[in-house]
């Protein structure tokens, strides 16, 4: 055993983490088909799932012992077919489940597994590579301080998989990618100020539906580019002002182009009372099963909205709110703890790395993980709007479960050091 | 941190911005779940159970309804009822019924109504079959995991052992409607409720109404119940009071029984002693059982179309004109006025007709009945000594007398309807309702109980009602015990009375018209009628109205039997009276019931009369 842990170097705690929350994953997969109704679609989920945890477990004993040299120098072809899938699948994907509206997998015989989770690890790792391409040599600064214009580049190469998932749609997914993208710039050291200047198109959206918010907005946004003027040349300060402007007018059109479902969970997420049969179900059944469980909960498998079916998506998206009612607080805040002992470990192995490729893969899965983790549980207390977005390691999902586990050997792999 | 410094300065920096970052998030959503799970746990603990225990009303049984003698005459049985959820999502309830329908027996019809149902109270739990039998429920238990919208409720159902004996009289129930809802005396109802549509359980449906209870069972998300039917909690149904009615069970069984079979018409029967209703009966009749759970439309489409019109309730909301039974008030009136006397005779005796104006008026025994007294035409029924005697009076006279008399008023019985009686209040009538104005001779049609009189059958039992107490008659009433102040006073002194009865009881006697129905044990003094009506010329009204009690003592009840198109008052309606009379009397003195019962079945039957010396 100490061998074992030995061979992983310093990341015994973060893979026993991993370890327990799948196996607690699967447990409450097992929960959620201990129901008064029985329904076919819970029906041995658990045993599924333990099945990818174990194909999950066997890829990430095989990806440990990988070269680090030959993971970066895979990054490129890995992006260019993970964008090809994506492609090929708004074509020939096929939808599942409570998820039937959307083309987000890919049937290969009786395998189905969804590209999107593929395309997120390779463009971490190609992002990684660009980044840490930036930077010639270790221990050596940029050669040149960040422009705003440099940002496009990074931009792109994010943006492509993202467009290609918005299309499936697959809202959650995607900010899983802004996830990513924003990360690891940041740990590029791209200056706060063009990070905001990045998402203020995204603010400019939001506050456009009130005019007095949005023209406070743009005095405000124009003010910062006053004061950051000498960093910014000229037709970037025009470019972001042109870009919100426009976001801000044509924000009514885009909203018009939404699908009526994303619509709604936009504005239940404003007043989920607005719409309690349809699109505020998610949230008003999520919190009053997490805010019944109380302090300790209502025990192992005996949760009651769990049980008369009143919790939808209780063994994927909604995994967290069945712990919540289960478990009570207490459950909450020991899986809250070991994401936040498994992120901070991430960080840590991130700023302990000895390439910058390692180092910038490290924080994309940090950006990922901790995108995943915060809109996920976040959404079920109403603090973010109900995207389908899986809690990783413990939400039912194949692929997603052996992606997190490829995810988690990279980020082992990356920051041993030679 | 343990990278080396030289490799990457600003790491960890950057990674104490990040752990400060990641901390924040996981402060904000530490917060937001000890908020949820610690400090709002209540409100949504509770919000739990409500969440999957959802309350269904139990149903009250309404309160049991008794004859004089303790029968029960409406009662309640354990009954299922097989109701259906309200679904948000489109098409489940017309598949559901589509399946259901070939399973449990539904007609389309039935499933368009309840379709149209489900469209206007969409979040109403629709009740697919109020009374659904055993083998329904059986089948549908059988089924359950197909069906997990729909229900078997268990409780109370109305019902009427008596069924078609008791119809017209005790109403039925239904669901409360729309309209009632709206209505000041049902503020207190919800929908879904059972009231009572007609009769004694819509008169007295504040005391047979229960109080619902209340029941939860647990349901998942979709509405389906999980747990027993029987549910959890229960706040248990106050059944509504028990209520006890004047009505003799037996007797209403009885007359059901005598009544000509496909002829239709009423038997009223008064207690003399205080006007109580003995019995009210109507025919053709129907069986309030099957509206109990609601009316398979097919049978409801066949009971309004039926030309017997079975829900027409003749005895109190019927008019007819009634005939010869109405001499005894024009007798009342000529007595009153001092235009005659008991002895009297009339000057011209009778030859079968009378000439008059220019017309002749025919009497019923075209061979005459020769000159006879007042008591003697009662007897008699002659059309000539009433049409003399109404000459007397003039038709002004008759008219204000007749009005005061009450005749074209109701008699106020506590039932939900009940028809006034049709008497011309003035001369203007004529021409208000013909268009022409009233002739002299128009005397002489209403002194036989002709032209425009109609009067329901319990407005005639009551006139007579009135005569056998000497002159004044309080409201009938079907509840015991229920006040009723004699508010029908046909301004008659005793003495009169007793000359008028004196008529009656002649009736049954040798050479009276109703001498076949005299009775062994019982005084019976009655008069028949045969009333000509605009519904067939050919074929009149059979009218008899009796009082009876023992030989030599007061009349203890009043009959009154009208027969639709029975041509012979004497020949059908006085059988029917005096063997309902009969039948009663006998049951209350203690002697045994006979099938045989008049002077007539005993002649057919070659039993020994000896009553009338055979």
């Amino acid at each position: 055993m100490k061998a074992l842990f030995s061979r992983w170097a310093l990341d015994g705690g973060f893979v026993l983490a991993l370890l327990a929350l799948s196996a607690f994953g699967v447990a409450m997969i097992y929960s959620t088909s201990q129901l008064n109704v029985p329904s076919p679609i819970v029906e041995g989920a658990w045993i599924r799932q333990l099945v990818w945890l174990a194909l999950g477990l066997g890829a990430f004993t095989l990806l440990t012992r990988v070269s680090g040299n030959w993971i970066e120098w895979a990054s490129i072809p890995a992006y260019v077919l993970a964008v090809l899938l994506l492609a090929v699948t708004l074509v020939v994907g096929t939808g599942r489940g409570t998820a039937a509206g959307v083309t987000s997998f890919l049937q290969v015989g009786s395998f189905r597994f969804q590209p999107a989770e593929v395309a997120k690890i390779a463009t971490i790792l190609a992002l990684a590579r660009l980044m840490a391409s930036r930077l010639t040599a270790p221990g050596h600064r940029p050669q040149r301080p960040w422009q705003f214009a440099d940002l496009l580049t990074p931009c792109a190469l994010v943006g492509l998989p993202l467009a290609l998932v918005l299309l499936q749609p697959d809202l959650g997914t995607a900010m899983a990618f802004v996830g990513i993208l924003l990360a690891v710039l940041f740990w590029a050291e791209v200056p706060m100020t063009y990070l905001f200047l990045l998402v203020s198109p995204g603010i400019a959206l939001i506050v456009s539906f009130n005019t007095w918010l949005f023209s406070a907005y743009m005095v405000a946004l124009i003010g910062l580019l006053y004061l950051r003027r000498s960093r910014l040349y000229a037709f970037e300060y025009m470019a972001v002002l042109v870009f919100n402007l426009a976001v801000g007018t044509v924000a009514r059109l885009l909203w018009e182009s939404l699908a009526p479902y994303q619509r709604n969970r936009v504005l239940v997420f404003l007043d989920p009372s607005l719409d309690p049969r349809e699109a505020g179900y998610h949230l008003i059944q999520s919190k009053v099963a997490i805010g019944s469980g109380g302090l300790t909960g209502k025990g192992f498998t005996l949760g009651t909205q769990k049980r008369f079916n009143f919790l939808p998506e209780q063994h994927t998206d909604f995994i967290f709110a069945v712990i919540g009612e289960e478990f009570g607080f207490l459950g909450t805040l020991a899986v809250l703890v070991a994401f936040s002992y498994v992120l901070f470990r991430l960080v840590g192995m991130a700023a302990g790395a000895n390439t910058h490729f390692a180092s910038f893969v490290l924080f994309g899965i940090f950006g990922a993980w901790i995108t995943h983790v915060f809109v996920n549980t976040g959404m079920t207390v109403g603090l973010v709007p109900v995207t389908g977005i899986p809690l990783p390691f413990l939400s039912y999902g194949g692929s997603f479960l052996l992606m997190c586990w490829v995810a988690a050997a990279l980020s082992v792999r990356l920051a041993r050091r030679e | 941190m343990n990278a080396p410094k030289s490799f990457d300065p600003g790491a960890s920096r950057r990674a104490g911005i990040a752990v400060f970052g990641l901390m924040a998030l996981f402060g904000i959503l530490l917060v937001a779940f000890f908020r949820l799970q610690v400090l709002d746990s209540n409100t949504y603990r509770l919000r739990s159970d409500s969440n999957r225990l959802r309350p269904f009303p139990v149903e009250a049984a309404r309160g049991a309804v008794f004859d004089r003698d303790g029968r029960v005459v409406a009662g309640s049985a354990p009954g299922y009822s097989v109701q259906m959820f309200p679904s948000t999502s489109p098409g489940l309830m017309e598949a559901t019924l589509e399946r259901l329908q070939s399973l449990i027996g539904l007609d389309d019809a039935s499933v368009a109504q309840l379709l149209e149902r489900a469209r206007r109270e969409p979040y109403q739990s629709l009740v697919v079959d109020g009374d659904a039998d055993f083998g329904v429920v059986s089948i549908l238990e059988e089924h359950r995991a197909e069906f997990p919208n729909v229900v078997v409720q268990i409780g109370p159902k109305r019902q009427y052992q008596a069924a078609r004996a008791v119809s017209h009289l005790m109403g039925y129930v239904g669901e409360i409607t729309s309209e009632e809802l709206e209505q000041e005396r049902y503020t207190e109802y919800a929908r879904g409720m059972t009231v009572g549509k007609e009769g004694v359980e819509r008169q007295y449906e504040a005391q047979l109404q229960g109080k619902r209870g209340l029941r939860y069972s647990e349901v998942d998300a979709l509405g389906r119940v999980v747990s027993s039917p029987l549910g959890l909690v229960e706040q248990a149904p106050e059944p509504g009071a028990d209520i006890h009615l004047n009505l003799d069970l037996d007797l209403m069984e009885w007359i059901h029984h005598i009544f000509p079979d496909s002829m239709r018409g009423a038997v009223v029967a008064l207690d003399v002693d205080d006007g109580g209703v003995l019995a009210l009966y109507s025919a053709p009749t129907f069986d309030p059982n099957a509206f109990v759970g609601g009316i398979d439309p097919a049978e409801w489409a066949s009971l309004n179309s039926d030309p017997g019109q079975p829900l027409f309730n003749r005895a109190v909301v019927g008019r007819y004109p009634p005939g010869s039974t109405w001499k005894l008030a024009v007798a009342a009136i000529g007595l009153q006025l001092g235009l005659v006397e008991a002895h009297e005779h009339m000057p011209r005796a009778c030859t079968g007709s009378m000439f008059y104006g220019n017309r002749t008026f025919r009497c019923w025994n075209e061979n005459g009945h020769g000159s006879l007294d007042l008591i003697g035409a009662i007897q008699q029924s002659c059309n000539v000594y009433f049409y003399q005697l109404g000459l007397r009076i003039g038709l002004e006279q008759l008219l204000t007398s007749a009005n005061d008399m009450g005749f074209a008023r109701q008699c106020g019985i506590d039932l939900p309807s009940e028809s006034p009686g049709v008497f011309p209040n003035g001369l203007g009538f004529w021409e208000r309702r013909f268009g022409y104005r009233a002739r002299e001779t128009e005397v002489l049609s209403l002194a036989i109980g002709q032209g425009p009189n109609g009067q329901t059958p319990l407005g005639i039992a009551q006139f007579y009602l009135a005569i056998g107490r000497g002159g004044k008659a309080p409201a009938p009433r079907i509840l015991r015990g229920a006040d009723a102040s004699e508010i029908w006073d046909i301004g008659m002194p005793p003495e009169h009375g007793e000359i008028l009865m004196e008529g009656l009881r002649r009736v049954f006697a040798p050479g009276g018209t109703a001498y076949l129905s005299s009775v062994e044990h019982w005084d019976l003094m009655g008069k028949s009628g045969t009333a000509q009506n605009a519904q067939d010329p050919d074929r009149s009204h059979a009218w008899f109205a009796a009082l009876a009690g023992p030989r030599g003592k007061p009349p203890e009840i009043v009959v009154v039997g009208l027969v639709e198109l029975g041509e012979s008052g004497s020949a059908v309606a006085a059988p029917l009276v005096a063997k309902s009379a009969d039948y009663l009397l006998r049951k209350r003195h203690g002697i045994p019931t006979d099938t045989i019962q008049t002077l007539g079945e005993h002649w057919l039957t070659g039993t020994p009369a000896p009553w009338a010396g055979r």
